[in-house]
């Protein structure tokens, strides 16, 4: 799989068939900035170091307008960003304009902040990968149409106006864009073009457009791969290995193929994939095929055993240096206090509301569609070509909005799409099929947030000032062993174990930050917010503790830390001001607080919680703070800090995967406990006015809720919880 | 079997133990309803049964036979127009994958409860999982809805 994708990196595509940029396409009078479609809307392949703009959006006769996202849309609103971001520029009329996925040409959609070299939703870089390239194919697009506008009128450019879909001129002429397409795609392409200057903005920062998609997702007309209704599809329900790292050795289908609405049963990579007419005919007969499994390989500890496991390594020190300053020996000789702690913490599943899914179909022509929630589209498009036995090209990806993801549809091993591909191909091919996961499957089928280990110690001096930091860091890799390696792991060191940490903000002279890493066919994957969701958690829990040990209030010490990171310090500032940190809190309420930065935004939050009769947290308000860089849609970025809050929360309170001699314990809701709506805090957010280039707003809401919620609950109780999640025996 | 499916009556050759969620979703292809659990545990199959929200993915076809059934693509009348215009102007959605779920129950909650407290959206609710953590503005809509319906 790894050459696999190098070479689908590696490859050109070659000169399009098709005229490259835009002029009469099988669309006809349809104005594509600036970049030919296929008669079935999907992008075409182009070849690399296009026109920036080209392959974006797309005008039609009838005025509608399509963007194409480089940005799989999982709930995270990237879609309304993007639209946003061509609105801005292009000013249509925007009850026309929707936005559809684009695939399968990195040179128009790879994804900026990571090199532009692979297309991919991820590390909530998003907006920051779209920012400059969605506005300028938005203001090419209106420069097309207003060049086509003044030759049709032979009036001059400069005396044209184009907002709200129309064009006109002074004279009463005016035509819409829909009506200008057809000329303007036989007009020169800009080849530069002045966007507008902020104060220019009518969209960029204001809450003015209605999220396009909330109608069809309140009114149960939005569809996700799950609803696929294509001709003859079937429905595949699969068997993987009871443990991991196990195989299929044998399997005995004869009952199930005889069941009514069975169309085969068939062997594919991971286990068995049991197909039927639907899904209630493919779960039954599941249920009746008799699988043998070799289990030589398998992780068969439990996780008592491999937390034992971790604890033994984290005494014995990291294996390797993932920061070091100053000298942390000395320090902790010379200091006149030194506090210990140790934080753990489970896997956890990402667990979406739509179990994983994918669908696959060979179409006569020899190109083979797949649908489904593609987050690594390069990535998929080279897998799917491979388990098909055809070239990348003939790949064409059907990108689908999916019912959640939080990481789990950016999967490295492309697990999904090799299941569906495997499974159509196994069919020989007769019909489209959709293998789709139970809750039980997409429970137990690992990818699952690391678990992890931090054994942390500093050394005060005798004013009270932290003068050194240690943390041992004992888990699995996300990166190693998988096409990320090279990106992801320097010197032994997956930056996405010590994210957070090996980078923590604070002015401590002395710290010194290790890691061990931990092999297991448990498989992992990153998380909303990927380490910071653990190193967060320790960092910001563990400096509270020394805030307390020291004498000092918990802001006021993070501040005196903070003074060459005025970013952290001004929403940490902002959130305490906001949340009356410095007023008494009403009877039975406890406040607290945490800061961390993740994917280059920075969120402070403040919790006030009080304990119930089980000891633990409720969550009643959480006053956020947020600099995000310029908030294209201030809306969307408070809906992301609700929702980041929430799905932390959740976590910290009560979720957790652990295994018994290797199988997974949990496999519904009733055993992997999420978040409800009783436990939802009110959430107020406070966006930082800037003018920095934008940052992702996805994942970093999470990071913080979790030590700010445990802060409070040692102002309540005098106890720190250093087992995740805090409904476990192990903390009461 | 006989069902009477957003007020259309009509005979369905089915196994009576099939859920209620594949018959919808795959036989009838109403796929507003989701799958999400299969257990009754996360609410995102809701619809209703004689006016009461019920898990479609816990009730046989042979349970809903001769009853009225009423899914996301049927929900009509004042109460279920508020709410969608609602949840669509406060943009609770976030992937939307639940919230079929969330405003079938809702319309059943302010049918039967002009006037909801937060314990009584907890109570209505608290079933309806939502993995984006929407609750904070379906609070606010459902309160809202509320007001709209009291004008």
């Amino acid at each position: 799989m790894h050459d696999s994708f190098l070479a689908s990196l590696a490859r050109d595509p070659g000169p399009s068939r098709r005229s490259f940029l835009v002029g009469a396409t099988a669309l006809g009078s349809s104005l594509v900035v600036g970049f030919a479609v296929k008669s079935d809307g999907a992008p075409d392949a182009a070849k690399p170091g296009a026109n920036p703009f080209v392959g974006y959006v797309q005008i039609a006769a009838d005025d509608t307008v399509t963007i194409y996202s480089s940005q799989m849309d999982m709930g995270q609103g990237i879609y309304h960003g993007i639209a946003t971001l061509v609105q801005e520029e292009l000013e249509a009329d925007w009850s026309k304009v929707t936005v559809v996925g684009g695939a399968g040409n990195t040179a128009l959609y790879g994804n900026i902040p990571f090199g532009g070299k692979i297309q991919m939703t991820g590390g909530s870089s998003g907006t920051a990968s779209s920012w400059e390239r969605y506005r300028r194919a938005g203001a090419a697009a209106r420069a097309m149409l207003i060049t086509a506008a003044a030759e049709r009128w032979n009036v001059p450019v400069g005396e044209i106006k184009a907002e709200n879909g129309v064009v006109s001129h002074p004279s009463g002429k005016s035509a819409t864009y829909g009506a200008l397409a057809a000329s303007a795609a036989n007009g020169p392409v800009p080849t530069s073009v002045t966007l507008k200057q902020p104060g220019e903005w009518k969209y960029i920062g204001n809450a003015t457009l209605a999220r396009y998609d909330s109608r069809p997702k309140s009114n149960g007309t939005q569809r996700y791969t799950i609803d696929l209704r294509e001709p003859g599809i079937l429905t595949a329900a699969v068997i993987h290995p009871p443990l991991f790292g196990a195989t299929l050795k044998s399997f005995d289908a004869s009952k199930a193929k005889a069941m009514k609405g069975v169309v085969d049963v068939v062997e594919i990579p991971r286990g068995v994939a049991v197909v039927a007419t639907g899904m209630w005919e493919a779960m039954k007969a599941r249920e009746v095929v008799s699988v043998e499994w070799d289990d030589t390989k398998a992780e068969k500890r439990s996780s008592g055993e491999i937390a034992a496991d971790y604890r033994a390594a984290a005494e014995k020190g990291g294996e390797v240096v993932a920061a070091n300053v100053g000298d942390t020996d000395a320090a902790f000789s010379k200091a006149a206090k030194v506090i210990d702690a140790r934080y753990e913490f489970p896997y956890l599943a990402h667990a979406p509301l739509e179990p994983i899914n994918a669908a696959a179909r060979m179409n006569p022509d020899g190109t083979l569609e797949v649908w489904g929630g593609h987050q690594m589209p390069d990535l998929y498009q080279a897998v799917a070509a491979k388990v098909a036995g055809i070239t990348p090209d003939k790949v064409i990806l059907r990108v689908m909005k999916t019912g959640g993801g939080f990481g789990r549809r950016a999967s490295v091993d492309a697990d999904i799409i090799v299941e569906a591909v495997a499974t159509a191909k196994a069919l020989g091919w007769k019909a489209p099929v959709k293998v789709q996961w139970t809750r039980e499957d997409d429970m137990r089928a690992g990818r699952y947030r690391p678990a992890f280990i931090h054994k942390m110690k500093a050394a005060l001096d005798e004013n009270g000032n932290l003068i050194a930091l240690r943390d041992t860091l004992v888990g699995q890799s996300i990166a190693k062993s998988t096409v990320m390696e090279g990106a992801l792991v320097h010197n032994g060191v997956d930056v996405l174990s010590v994210e957070g940490m090996a980078n923590q903000p604070y002015a401590i002279p002395n710290l010194r930050v290790d890691l061990t890493t931990t092999a297991s066919p448990v498989s992992v994957l990153w998380w909303r917010a990927v380490g910071s969701t653990h190193t967060a958690y320790a960092l910001e829990s563990f400096i509270d503790e020394i805030a307390h040990a020291a004498g000092k209030d918990p802001v006021a010490f993070r501040l005196a830390m903070l003074k060459d990171k005025p970013r952290h310090a001004a929403v940490l500032q902002l959130a305490a001001e906001k949340a009356g940190w410095n007023s008494p809190t009403p009877a039975g309420r406890f406040r607290g607080v945490a800061v961390a930065e993740a994917f280059h935004s920075y969120v402070a939050q403040v919790a006030e919680i009080s304990v119930d009769n089980n000891g633990l947290p409720r969550v009643h308000r959480v006053v956020c703070a947020v600099d995000c860089g310029i908030a294209v849609n201030p809306d969307q970025v408070r809906a992301q800090m609700e929702g980041g809050i929430g799905f932390g929360l959740g976590a910290i309170l009560k979720s957790r995967i652990t295994l018994d001699k290797g199988k997974i314990v949990q496999g519904n809701f009733d055993s992997y406990d999420v978040l409800r709506i009783n436990e939802m805090p009110s959430v107020e957010v406070h966006i930082v006015n800037s003018s920095a280039p934008p940052t992702g707003v996805g994942e970093p809401g999470v990071p913080p809720i979790g030590p700010a919620v445990a802060n409070a609950m040692f102002e309540a109780t005098g106890r720190r919880i250093r087992i995740l999640p805090f409904a476990n025996s192990e903390n009461s | 079997m006989r069902i009477t499916l957003n007020g259309q009556t009509s005979e369905l050759d089915v196994d009576a133990d099939k859920p209620l969620l594949w018959v919808l979703r795959d036989d009838l292809g109403l796929v507003g309803t989701k799958y999400g659990c299969g257990q009754a545990l996360c609410g995102a199959c809701t619809i209703l049964v004689d006016g009461q929200p019920v898990r479609a993915c816990q009730t046989t076809i042979a349970d809903a036979a001769d009853r009225s059934i009423v899914t996301i693509e049927g929900l009509s009348g004042k109460v279920a127009e508020v709410v969608q215009a609602t949840w669509t102007r406060l943009d609770v959605p976030q992937c939307g994958y639940c919230q079929s779920g969330q405003v079938v129950a809702t319309t059943a909650l302010l049918t039967a409860n002009r006037k909801p407290t937060d314990t009584d959206i907890d109570d209505a609710l608290s079933g309806n999982l939502c993995r984006c953590s929407t609750y904070h503005r379906i609070r606010a809509a459902v309160h809202e809805a509320a007001k709209l319906l009291e004008a």
